[in-house]
């Protein structure tokens, strides 16, 4: 018998104000320790999928989280077992200083200061960030942002990391680093890229977005083949 | 950048920067009030507060000459509200109104590159400054860098497709250059707000509070009001 999901959906819809359709029908699991690539064009719908599952969007269907279905009163449990690494580390590190950034989500789940400098420390040790406690994000470089920004996602000791394009603003050995990172940690992961060597690299699995459905699941390498994801294919469709 | 700076600054080891927050605020505080009641004799007074200026950037080992250049930003405002004042037949209100307002953004200055800016903000907050403000500071603070980028690129873009031309047509251009940094900006509020709320943000600022008030934070804080305070009660007397 196969273990439990972390995460699953069932017959997810979602569309936005202006009337665009972003997901149709969506079903998806994710398995303990899985590293799970989402590929498809832009607007196919991948970047609102995850948004659904802290419940950042709210779409009609099922979404169960480490066995907690997705509604008001599980929320804030839900956002510490899902931590979320946006495309932009800019958007992500909004605090003055890396260590108090980081410490942000552990201050927020009710951890004392002492408590949440720890957690904070130990995240930073992970990413290879010891040095730059004190610094104020923006004398970062894109790679060491995109570092923290994953500290403070593991700093609230989530079982889930998704990360939305990675690999943007990274330089290739940046990326080689960022994979290196990603692979050392034990979570179970859900990547949003268009890089096709990054999901070959990290990915035990693809999914690929049409449109706002999933038409394709199975390997990364015969998913990338099989869409022809590249090589060329720049289909604009629906969703954001 | 100049909060490029300030931060480098502010992040210095001298004995001013190794003060709490709160001590440096409550001085500059007292400092502003004693400046702002001034009045008699403030050719007198002002040298005695330049003075006591001079002598804290030293002590902070920061660069006289930087700091005296940074704290005439605010003189094309107070010369502004002076030149009314002169007009109006009021020379020596005039005189005063710019003298202590250079003063006054001295005194700030000082305050500002001796104290990184999250301690500056937990000292704030400690003293009872409401939140709202303080997060609104921090979040404009932040992200100032990153929208001056932001128009920097566009405007690197505008001179590449032609530059940027001179009257109404250049007029156009930048209120639209203008509109699109406003609508990136509102766009990326609400990016950094999801951000926020992923990581359980639910309304309240929590913050890591590590400062503890010293014996050496108190002295500093009983001298650095008792010297201008002093001055003005001296000239006061004198006078």
């Amino acid at each position: 018998m196969s273990p439990a999901p972390v995460i699953q959906v069932r017959d997810l819809h979602f569309r936005y104000e202006d009337g665009t359709v972003a997901l149709v029908g969506v079903d998806f699991d994710l398995g303990p320790g899985e590293t799970v690539a989402l590929l498809g064009a832009n607007g196919s719908g991948k970047t609102t999928f995850v948004l659904h599952l802290n419940g950042l969007l709210e779409g009609r269907g099922q979404i169960e989280v480490c066995g907690l279905p997705l509604k008001k009163e599980t929320l804030q449990q839900i956002r510490q077992k899902i931590g979320i690494v946006f495309q932009d580390p800019d958007d992500q590190l909004f605090m003055p200083s890396v260590l108090e950034d980081v410490a942000f989500g552990p201050l927020n789940l009710g951890l004392t200061p002492e408590q949440a400098t720890d957690r904070a420390r130990t995240a930073l040790a992970q990413v290879g960030m010891v040095d730059s406690y004190d610094k104020a994000p923006y004398h970062l470089s894109a790679g060491q942002k995109k570092r923290v920004a994953i500290a403070g996602v593991l700093a609230m000791q989530p079982d889930v990391l998704v990360l939305d394009e990675p690999t943007t603003f990274l330089d290739p050995p940046g990326q080689h680093s960022l994979t290196e990172l990603l692979q050392s940690l034990p979570q179970s992961k859900l990547v949003v890229t268009h890089d096709v060597e990054f999901a070959r690299s990290l990915a035990t699995r693809a999914v690929f977005f049409e449109k706002g459905r999933i038409v394709g699941n199975g390997p990364a390498d015969r998913i990338i083949e099989q869409y022809h994801w590249d090589q060329k294919r720049t289909t604009q469709v629906g969703g954001r | 950048m100049h909060h490029v700076v300030l931060e480098r600054w502010s992040r210095g080891s001298s004995f001013l920067h190794r003060r709490d927050a709160r001590a440096k605020i409550l001085a500059l505080l007292v400092f502003l009030i004693v400046v702002a009641i001034s009045n008699r004799e403030f050719e007198l007074l002002a040298l005695c507060y330049s003075c006591l200026l001079l002598g804290a950037i030293v002590a902070a080992r920061l660069p006289v000459l930087w700091a005296l250049r940074r704290a005439a930003v605010v003189l094309p405002f107070s010369l502004t509200f002076a030149g009314l004042c002169w007009i109006s037949g009021e020379p020596r209100r005039a005189a005063l109104l710019v003298e202590k307002s250079y003063l006054s953004a001295l005194a700030a200055l000082l305050l500002v590159a001796t104290t990184p800016l999250p301690q500056l903000l937990r000292g704030l907050d400690m003293l009872g400054v409401p939140g709202f403000l303080l997060m609104v500071a921090q979040f404009l603070y932040r992200y100032l860098f990153v929208i001056t980028e932001q128009a920097h690129r566009m405007r690197l873009a505008g001179l590449c497709r032609g530059g940027l031309k001179q009257g109404s047509r250049g007029f156009r251009a930048a209120a639209g250059a203008l509109g699109v940094l406003f609508a990136r900006s509102y766009e990326r509020a609400e990016c950094i707000h999801r951000a926020m709320v992923s990581r359980g943000f639910q309304g309240h600022f929590q913050l890591l509070s590590t400062t503890h008030f010293r014996l050496a934070d108190a002295a500093f804080l009983c001298v650095a009001c008792s010297l201008p305070i002093a001055a003005f009660l001296s000239v006061r007397i004198w006078s």
